[in-house]
């Protein structure tokens, strides 16, 4: 009967040697390129043993009860024991075993936790560089106030170098992931999350809204690029210099449901509004007025033609 | 009017030209059969008005195994598309519909109805009932319960599916969702909802109130016991579920502001209440699937099930926690270290009940005579399979790690593996488990041998991929990805997976009409002859509409198997035994219910006040007749004789 269900534990077992084999190679999340991802992803490895020994004794129990117990022609009667009710002891220990490895996880996942609200320890001594990650559907607008520039969809950073996003949403709640250079945050209209962040390689690095949004959510991705010191100075002082102005009217347009090729401007939006304290009605009311459908509508809107979209009555629930 | 129907019935797209083609066809075909065969009365009388629970079970869990094959389709649908790289098949738009379809109708209209029909057709026997505390109000539950899948499934051919996710995260679900499609998801789930929450008042009360003397607490089988702990979750955790959703309905056919972006509403606020539901929701669908392998387990091994008390404790200890860690779903969303560690803690504790369980399962086989038939394959397979699901929960559920998992095909590989290697094949066990019970004949094994292995193997071939392609950074949700991600292998290995499920499903089908064809009819009770608990001791494969000639008396644990070995015979003195009425409102008001639901989807409210008054109309017929209805009726000591006697030799 062992048989039977060698196809299923060898497909099992198959499959988790691949996890394990290719996990440790090129796999995003095990191949971090920064501090960040690199703290995470020792602490999934010390999760990924203790779940392996746990496997392991699970499944050789297994098959050791299935093998030995089953009903075959020449079954020994003296293995059947129908009345075994329980037994305190075993059941003690197979309750403690298991808070034990809890704490075990539970200590460094805390510890991490605390870790990661501070920029990384080897770069302390340096001051972060803050840069303002903002979703609108669907594309990313990043600003940095300090050097008064903004990129859409690719943000530059210099390696080395802490860097402290304040992540937010122009409009639906989206989620900041760059795999290889840490773990991911979620943007929302009218709060702002901090996340800390570094490269120690110059590269560049595939960034995503991993939360769905709708549509184009499979197309809102950027590139994260590390630079060298020097490329990264240069960078901003070409773009300070040479990159056109963020008009109120093209930041406009950056609000209407859309994806956007990479674009490169010398100012920011923040103050034309600030959607860390928005809380969405800045992005709403942009779309009404380039006559955008937004949610549900009521019947007699539809049937009303565009020329009345900015009619009082009928804005009432949209804004 | 006309344009009303012109305007929502999807023609611009041939696969749905398809559907609706076969679903008028399956109509038509329905009809003409029940009329040809003039079976329409019988439908009526013997189904349509039922109140006897196990017909209702059994229309459950049809009803749920149609679902399976509809999310099965959206599940083989999206593999198709997400198999190689920068496909067309499906557009965006139609991907999102169909990923939100599939979760909903998995999750609400599939999994939880499919073990709500088993508990109905099994719990009343296992405590030896003669039916539930209120027969009237289950068929209530189950017509909802239907009618409210009706209407949510008629969005994918008319006026287009919801689009937002099954968790429906609002402000996209309203600000972001045009056409009638969200409409549909609020007030299916809504309509199916009171369904739900009042098969949790029916089971608490039949189970603490009208076990068979001597049956105590201590004394109950384990799906009973699970039974009784996820109807308190069910009532705990649905009227979250029903607020939430007037809430959000309010926002969308009324304009109000509880979860918009425009006007200071709090669309966070959805989130969390969402997960306060949909947290519980999931120990709704796999407690009572713990209860099915713990009598599977049992019975094949031959054992009394090893640890009982702590089997006990530990389902209750899970149902406690699993209102404790819903924030577990937001440990993204910039909550601090210290709430983030709190509820990393709760969260990686349910893993100590459950595995107390996974042991006592193993020591339950420990020292058995195995036998391998197929609900016994179901629940051993479980073993290996859901702990993949299980340590990969607690992996999710370290706060700072799952920063890389969250919103990742690790996590969608992660909750197929608890929902399928827990509650799927637990459904698919005690399904074949009980068909005798219930259909008076056994499945073929052969075919049930291939249909667990195809399924259980192209499982696993299709989500253990996906945990490697969560470690690649490849987002959920997304409808498609490009050969520069370097996702293409593993998807397509994912695929061929699918396929094999798919294959499964099909020859589970095909048993089902080979076994009615050709399976021997069993006339015992109990057929498996390992039976241990009170369903088995009815008198024949079928049991009868009163199900206990006389009501069992309960010596201990394992009620039935103690009895076989005392095998007293005494002779019987029957009485006459008093039954339940048939009813035809709980039908009409599910179906009001319906046409009140589909007015507000439209916001055409002279049918949702046409609804709304055949519902009230509903309601006080009940009240007019109830003293007629509650009276039932006599089963005569002569009907009871003749039963009884069908029983073999
Ligand atoms: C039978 C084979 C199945 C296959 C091949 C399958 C496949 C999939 C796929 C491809 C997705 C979309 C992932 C994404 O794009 O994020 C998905 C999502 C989902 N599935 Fe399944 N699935 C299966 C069965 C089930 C079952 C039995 C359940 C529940 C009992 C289930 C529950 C869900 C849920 C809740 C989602 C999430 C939907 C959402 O993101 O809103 N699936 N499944
Ligand atoms: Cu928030
Ligand atoms: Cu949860």
């Amino acid at each position: 009967m062992f048989k039977k269900f060698k196809p299923l534990i060898s497909v099992v077992m198959g499959l988790l040697f691949l996890i394990v084999l290719s996990g440790c190679s090129e796999l995003a999340v095990f191949d971090p390129k920064g501090p960040n991802a690199e703290t995470l992803r020792d602490l999934i490895m010390y999760s990924i043993y203790f779940m392996l020994v746990i496997m392991i004794v699970v499944y050789v129990l297994f098959a050791f009860v299935i093998v030995k117990f089953r009903d075959r022609k020449n079954f020994n009667e003296k293995d059947h024991e129908p009345n075994i009710h329980g037994s305190t002891k075993l059941e003690i220990i197979w309750t403690l075993i298991p808070i034990v490895i809890i704490i075990a996880l539970s200590i460094p996942t805390v510890k991490v936790l605390y870790e990661l609200e501070q920029p990384p320890k080897e770069t302390a001594h340096k001051e972060p560089i803050v840069i303002h990650a903002t979703s609108a559907d669907w594309k990313w607008i990043f600003s940095y106030p300090e050097e008064d520039i903004e990129t859409i969809n690719y943000v530059n950073v210099p390696e080395d170098h802490p860097i402290l996003f304040k992540i937010t949403s122009a409009d639906s709640m989206s989620s900041f992931w760059v795999p290889q250079i840490g773990g991911q945050e979620y943007g929302m209209p009218g709060m702002v999350n901090d996340l800390y962040l570094q490269a120690d390689e110059p590269g560049i690095y595939d960034g995503m809204n991993s939360n769905f949004t709708g549509e184009g959510m499979t197309h809102q991705k950027f590139n994260f690029v590390a630079l060298e010191e020097d490329e990264y100075q240069n960078w901003l002082k070409d773009t300070q210099e040479n990159a056109p102005e963020l008009t109120e009217e093209t930041y406009e347009k950056l609000m209407l449901p859309e994806t956007v090729e990479e674009l490169t401007f010398s100012n920011t939006h923040l103050d034309i509004v600030d959607h860390g304290v928005d809380s969405g009605e800045y992005a709403m009311k942009i779309r009404e007025k380039y006559g955008i459908e937004v949610g549900v509508q009521d019947e007699e809107e539809n049937d009303q033609e565009e020329s009345d979209s900015t009619d009082e009555s009928n804005s009432h629930h949209h804004h | 009017m006309f344009d009303f129907i012109k305007d929502n019935l999807i023609l611009n797209d041939p696969m749905l030209i398809g559907a609706n083609i076969s679903i008028l066809l399956s109509v038509i075909g329905i009809v003409f059969i029940l009329t040809y065969f003039k079976k329409w009365k019988w439908l009526w009388t013997e189904w349509l008005t039922t109140v006897d629970h196990k017909k209702i079970g059994i229309m459950y869990i049809i009803a749920a195994i149609v679902m399976l094959f509809r999310g099965g389709v959206d599940a083989l649908l999206m593999r198709a598309q997400l198999t190689v790289p920068n496909n067309e098949f499906l557009t965006s738009h139609h991907y999102n519909e169909i990923f939100t379809t599939h979760g909903t109708i998995m999750i609400i209209f599939m999994a939880m109805p499919f073990v709500m029909g088993l508990m109905n057709v099994v719990v009343p026997l296992q405590i030896g009932a003669r039916d539930v505390a209120f027969p009237y109000l289950n068929a209530l539950s189950f017509w909802s319960f239907f009618f409210g899948a009706i209407l949510f499934n008629i969005s994918f051919v008319f006026g287009g599916s919801p689009d937002a996710g099954w968790t429906n995260y609002a402000p996209l679900a309203i600000e972001g969702s045009t056409g009638p499609g969200i409409n549909y998801y609020l007030l299916g789930l809504q309509i199916s909802g009171i369904g739900t929450l009042l098969t949790g008042i029916n089971f608490i009360v039949t189970i603490i109130k009208m076990r068979a003397p001597g049956m105590t607490l201590l004394r109950m089988p384990m799906f009973t016991w699970t039974s009784l702990v996820t109807a308190f979750i069910i009532v705990f955790a649905f009227p979250v579920l029903t607020v939430t959703l007037a809430l959000m309905t309010f926002d969308r056919i009324f304009g109000t502001h509880f979860f918009t972006l425009a006007d200071g509403g709090m669309p966070m606020l959805w989130a969390n209440l969402f997960w306060i539901w949909g947290h519980p929701e999931v120990y709704i669908v796999i407690l009572p699937a713990f209860g099915i392998f713990s009598e599977i387990i049992s019975a094949f091994a031959r054992k009394t099930l090893f640890g009982y008390k702590s089997m006990v404790i530990s389902i209750v200890t899970i149902s406690f926690l699993s209102f404790l860690v819903w924030v577990h779903h937001f440990f993204t969303m910039g909550g601090s270290a210290a709430v983030n560690s709190v509820f990393s803690i709760t969260t990686m504790a349910i893993a100590i009940p459950t595995g107390i369980k996974i042991f006592n399962w193993l020591l339950t086989l420990y020292k058995g005579r195995i036998e391998f038939s197929v609900p016994m394959l179901w629940s051993v397979g479980f073993i290996p399979t859901f702990l993949i699901g299980g340590v990969t929960g607690v992996m999710l559920g370290m706060a700072a790690a799952d920063f890389q998992y969250h919103n990742s095909y690790f996590l969608v590989a992660h909750f197929h593996y608890t929902l399928i290697a827990g509650t799927v094949f637990a459904c698919f066990a005690g399904f074949v488990f009980w068909y005798p019970k219930m259909f008076g004949h056994k499945l073929n094994e052969r075919l049930g041998k291939w249909t667990f292995w195809f399924f259980t193997i192209g499982f696993n071939v299709c989500f253990l991929p996906q945990f490697l392609l969560g470690f690649d950074g490849m987002p959920r949700r997304v409808y498609t990805y490009g050969p520069e991600d370097g996702w293409t292998g593993l998807n397509v290995i994912s695929t061929i997976g699918g396929i094999g499920m798919g294959i499964a499903f099909m020859i589970l089908v095909y048993n089902v009409y080979y076994s009615f064809r050709y399976s021997k009819r069993e006339t015992t009770g109990d057929v498996w002859g390992n039976g241990r608990t009170l369903e088995w001791a009815t008198t024949t494969a079928v049991a009868p509409h009163y199900n206990f000639a006389v009501v069992p008396e309960v010596k201990g644990y394992d009620a039935f198997w103690l009895m076989k070995q005392e095998k007293q015979k005494e002779k019987i003195e029957y009485k006459p035994i008093h039954m339940p009425s048939n009813a035809g409102t709980p039908i009409v008001m599910s179906a009001f219910f319906f046409v009140a639901g589909f007015g507000l989807v439209f916001k055409l409210w002279w049918i949702a006040i046409l609804g709304g008054i055949g519902v009230l109309a509903c309601l006080a017929v009940r009240s007019l007749r109830s003293h007629k209805e509650d009276e039932g009726y006599y089963v005569s000591v002569d009907e009871i004789l003749k039963t009884e006697e069908k029983k073999e030799a």
